[in-house]
């Protein structure tokens, strides 16, 4: 079949049909017979002990079910973290908490109803006699001593302290540095807001003992083992969880959360399914947080600009408990990638995670990498500054030299393949960058800001092999699931563990499938999401769905051929060593007379009245893949802004990213991936930061009201183009792409704030978000200090 | 006290028994069973409830359903023609103007408004016009080319 190569093609998704006419399938689309709604009673207080709980007046209020509290739910376990540092404290995380909540939000009784209004009528009616008690909500005050403590088990509120690198290799690099540039680096709270909120449907099944949950996840396997065989303790194999269409996630779909585990719990109380969705202010207060990292960071520089050392000091605010895979986020992902794009003689950083009486924070889009490519990127530019460099220059002279197979670097990882000066090349060509610089000098003159910010960044995603991260803490493995199920006719169904929730999965992972077999597209179905349909997989995170989930498929469809060859060669009554697949066809190498199509095989595979002996009869194929590294993308990001002197104002001119994913599976995909992710980026910079008032804790900018998520007129289109180089990890050759926007745009933003605030002597702003007034107020202290 | 509010839903009569404070995106998804139509915040900021009531677009989560009693209402299902696209959802489909699609609808429907008013808007107007709707996977890129190509589409014919 002489098609063109659909592998590396911009098709046109095949999942959009259903979303562009209102036909998606989310799980607060379901409707079940003998449905019920609850809705959920939360802690109005960040600290509090819980004198009682009075639902009297509540369960009698029309259209009550059921109302449970923490105190019905006994033999539940606390919701467990999935990730352990050396003497890791864990504080009980309750489904339900019932002696004392500890944020805004903190669930305390679920209200469940005939129908949703009825549902929240009640729980205005339950009367929780709160015991207020003082919080703190500051990362840096609740590190203090003195401070609130939130739990008996975490004294000073310390999770843990945690280091990386060498110390005494840094310290001695300092003590001979002739320059030392030291700031203070802010990374501000976020909060994920996936457009569709979390949701889920729970439905307990009394004649067969089994459940279904439908849950918005990115993860359905996983979700069901925590929940199954931590928290409720029901069997595994009685629980199906379905992650249907999920309206974006960008990571806070990951963990195991209160609400779902205990409408799964409460399914089986009420015997009647119940359907609970979150609202937006809830979204707030409960979708795990991201970032949140106060950071004293120093790089030891010679004069020259080459880089002696770097030494990093960060407090990480946890929130109220440990969610799933919080202790890795300010760790394991964020410190080892502190050795970025350069060569460095010298790394040390320690991280303390704190408890402080949030939001619980977790993995947000890039989880730990944009907190480390910030503070590097940031902390180039302060060098650059200091040494009168251009920031451009500062990076060239120590990039680490193109190579493609193995990197060693002082933080523990290993890179995998990286052309750190081409990507920078390219995007300087796309920019013109002498000509920025003549109209920037042209525009100060007439009093106007015009800054340059550069990021060049590298990232780690398809977080791997199982036995070392085992080792540095996870309790699960990071394997991916692919199974190839070929039909009689020749058509194909692929179950794969991954997750798409915005990716593309159907149609990116089918382009694998028409590649590898020569068959068309068509005649491909993905399946995702589904434990009753696709064997156990991790899901979806850390941009691991292409590299990871995609090499299991790759997997499983050379088994498939393999087994093909065996059948189709004894058709030809030829040996299966002198087989080989060539577009669609079994055929004999040398002779592609003899060829038999693929279809033909699968059919005689399920009708093997011609076939060789000890072969079973049957076409498919199952792999896991527990892939031998990270993949390592990187690529160069330049931000072009203009500061209005007299309000602050930013504006975004120009955004230019170049990127470098691997090979490339569906180019209009990865841009597409690669502008959501600089949006986020770019408004991390510039506007969103999660607010907590100091002394009654509560979440200021607890809605979209108040949290300033960008809109279509706050960016520009994006200057977008790519450098290729494979990785060796995998067979596909591809790295991941789902995060590099997000990891590379925050520090080339605020880069280029600060250049265009650089004549007033401006080199360096604490904390984001670069807001007007932040801004005006630093150009405004700059001017009086000169 | 429940009261009885018709409409007309995508030509479809609809008559349905409601409390008086619930919202027309409830009555569009939960009676109507048209699901296309989400609710994506509690502030009318997002813009994922957007339909049209009598030609008109609104965030169906700002108006109660008594208040559409009699009216005709157009949700994203209602759209596609005889199987046929309509020339907005063909942009997001080619110009992959969607990732996740939860915001897709409103955006199509506030698209849809925004040509009837200006059938041949620039960039900047396509983005101010959109300021009541927000998207978290695209960046907005590729929902301004989705919304281009269907304004050149619509004006070619």
């Amino acid at each position: 079949m002489a098609t063109a190569r659909v592998l590396g093609a911009s098709i046109k998704r095949r999942e959009d049909p259903r979303f562009i006419t209102g036909k998606g399938n989310y799980t607060d689309d379901l409707k079940l017979a003998g449905m019920t709604h609850a809705v959920f009673v939360r802690s109005p207080h960040a600290n509090a002990k819980i004198r009682k709980i009075d639902t009297s007046k509540a369960s009698k209020a029309p259209g009550v079910v059921a109302i449970f509290t923490g105190k019905d739910m006994a033999g539940v376990n606390s919701l467990p973290c999935g990730w352990l540092l050396p003497e890791l404290k864990i504080p009980p995380h309750m489904p339900l908490a019932s002696d004392a909540a500890h944020y805004v939000g903190d669930p305390v009784a679920i209200v469940i109803a005939e129908s949703q209004s009825a549902a929240s009528d009640a729980a205005e009616l339950v009367a929780v006699d709160w015991d207020v008690q003082p919080s703190v909500t500051n990362t840096e005050k609740a590190a203090a001593k003195g401070s609130v403590q939130i739990h008996e088990v975490a004294p000073n509120n310390e999770a843990f302290k945690w280091q990386i690198g060498d110390a005494a290799a840094t310290d001695a690099a300092f003590k001979a540095a002739p320059v030392v540039v030291k700031k203070r680096i802010i990374n501000q709270r976020l909060v994920a807001n996936p457009m569709e909120p979390r949701a889920c449907v729970a439905r307990y099944d009394d004649s067969t003992g089994d459940w279904t949950l439908w849950v918005t996840s990115q993860n359905p396997h996983v979700h069901r083992l925590l929940m199954t065989a931590f928290v409720l303790g029901i069997p595994e194999h009685k629980v199906r969880v379905i992650a249907p269409d999920v309206g974006g996630a960008f990571g806070s779909k990951i963990f195991l959360y209160n609400e779902e585990t205990v409408c799964t719990w409460a399914t089986k109380q009420i015997k009647r399914p119940i359907r609970w969705t979150s609202s937006r202010r809830e979204a707030f207060q409960t979708d795990a947080h991201g970032r949140d990292h106060v950071t004293d960071a120093e790089v030891a520089v010679a004069k020259d600009g080459k880089l002696l050392g770097l030494r990093v000091k960060t407090t990480a605010n946890l929130g109220a408990y440990l969610s799933t895979f919080a202790p890795a986020v300010p760790t394991y992902l964020y410190a080892t990638l502190l050795n970025g794009v350069y060569e460095w003689p010298a790394i040390h950083a320690e991280v303390t995670g704190v408890f402080t009486n949030t939001t619980p924070v977790d993995a947000y889009r890039g989880a730990g990498r944009p907190e480390a490519c910030y503070l590097l990127e940031r902390m180039m530019d302060a060098a650059a500054a200091a040494l009168k460099m251009d920031p451009v220059e500062i990076r060239r002279k120590n990039f680490i030299p193109k190579f493609d197979n193995g990197y060693q670097t002082k933080v523990a990882l290993s890179y995998d393949s990286g052309n750190y000066g081409g990507a920078l090349d390219k995007l300087l060509t796309m920019l013109d960058y002498k000509k920025f610089r003549a109209d920037q000098a042209a525009a100060r003159a007439q009093g106007r800001l015009m800054g340059i910010g550069f990021s060049t960044y590298i990232e780690a995603c398809s977080i791997a092999p199982s036995k070392v991260v085992g080792s540095l803490g996870a309790q699960a493995g990071l394997w991916e699931s692919g199974k190839v199920q070929v039909h009689p006719t020749g058509k194909v169904s692929v179950f794969t563990g991954s997750h798409s929730h915005g990716q593309g999965h159907e149609t990116t992972m089918a382009q694998i499938v028409a590649d590898s077999l020569g068959i068309p597209m068509d005649d491909i179905e993905i399946v995702h999401g589904d434990t009753g349909r696709v064997p156990f997989g991790m899901g979806t995170y850390g941009s691991r769905s292409a590299s990871v989930g995609g090499t299991a498929i790759v997997m499983s469809l050379d088994k498939i051929k393999e087994k093909g060859k065996k059948i189709a060669a004894h058709l030809l009554e030829a040996n299966p060593k002198d087989m080989e697949y060539v577009g669609g066809n079994f055929v004999v190498k040398g002779s592609p007379q003899k060829a038999i199509p693929f279809g033909q095989v699968a059919l005689t595979a399920y009708v093997p009245h011609n076939y060789p002996e000890g072969v079973e009869p049957g076409l498919e194929e199952t792999s896991f893949y527990d892939p031998s590294n990270f993949c390592f993308p990187f690529g160069a990001h330049a931000c072009v802004v203009e500061v209005d002197p007299d309000t602050g104002h930013v504006k975004v001119l120009r955004y230019l990213a170049v990127d470098d994913v691997g090979n490339v599976i569906n180019p209009m995909i990865v841009d597409g991936m690669v502008h959501g992710g600089i949006a986020q980026g770019v408004a991390q910079a510039l506007w969103e930061e999660a607010v907590y008032d100091g002394d009654s804790g509560q979440l200021v900018s607890g809605s979209m009201m108040d949290y300033t998520l960008p809109k279509a007129d706050m960016l520009p289109f994006y200057e977008t183009d790519r450098t290729e180089t494979p990785t060796p990890v995998n067979p596909l050759g591809v790295k991941g792409a789902g995060e590099t926007g997000t990891i590379a745009s925050t520090p080339a933003v605020v880069n280029a704030v600060v250049d265009a605030l650089s004549g007033l002597g401006v080199d360096h702003i604490e904390a984001m978000p670069m807001t007007p007034e932040r801004v005006w107020k630093t150009a405004q202290a700059a001017k009086s200090k000169k | 006290m429940k009261k009885t509010v018709s409409m007309t839903i995508n030509g479809a009569p609809q008559s349905h028994e409601v409390e008086p404070r619930l919202l027309l995106v409830h009555y569009i998804r939960e009676l109507a069973g048209l699901t296309g139509t989400h609710v994506g915040c509690d502030t009318s900021q997002c813009g994922a409830c957007t339909v049209h009531v009598n030609g008109v677009a609104v965030k169906s989560c700002t108006l109660l359903s008594v208040q559409c009693d009699g009216a005709q209402v157009m949700t994203i299902e209602g759209l596609a023609k005889d199987g046929k696209l309509h020339p907005i959802q063909e942009g997001f489909w080619e110009k992959h103007g969607l990732q996740c699609g939860f915001c897709t609808p409103g955006m199509i429907m506030s698209a849809h408004q925004m040509l009837q008013r200006n059938p041949r808007p620039t960039e900047a107007q396509i983005r101010h016009d959109l300021e009541g709707n927000l998207c978290r996977c695209t960046g907005y890129h590729n929902i301004v080319k989705a919304i281009q190509y269907a304004a050149e589409k619509m004006a070619g014919k």
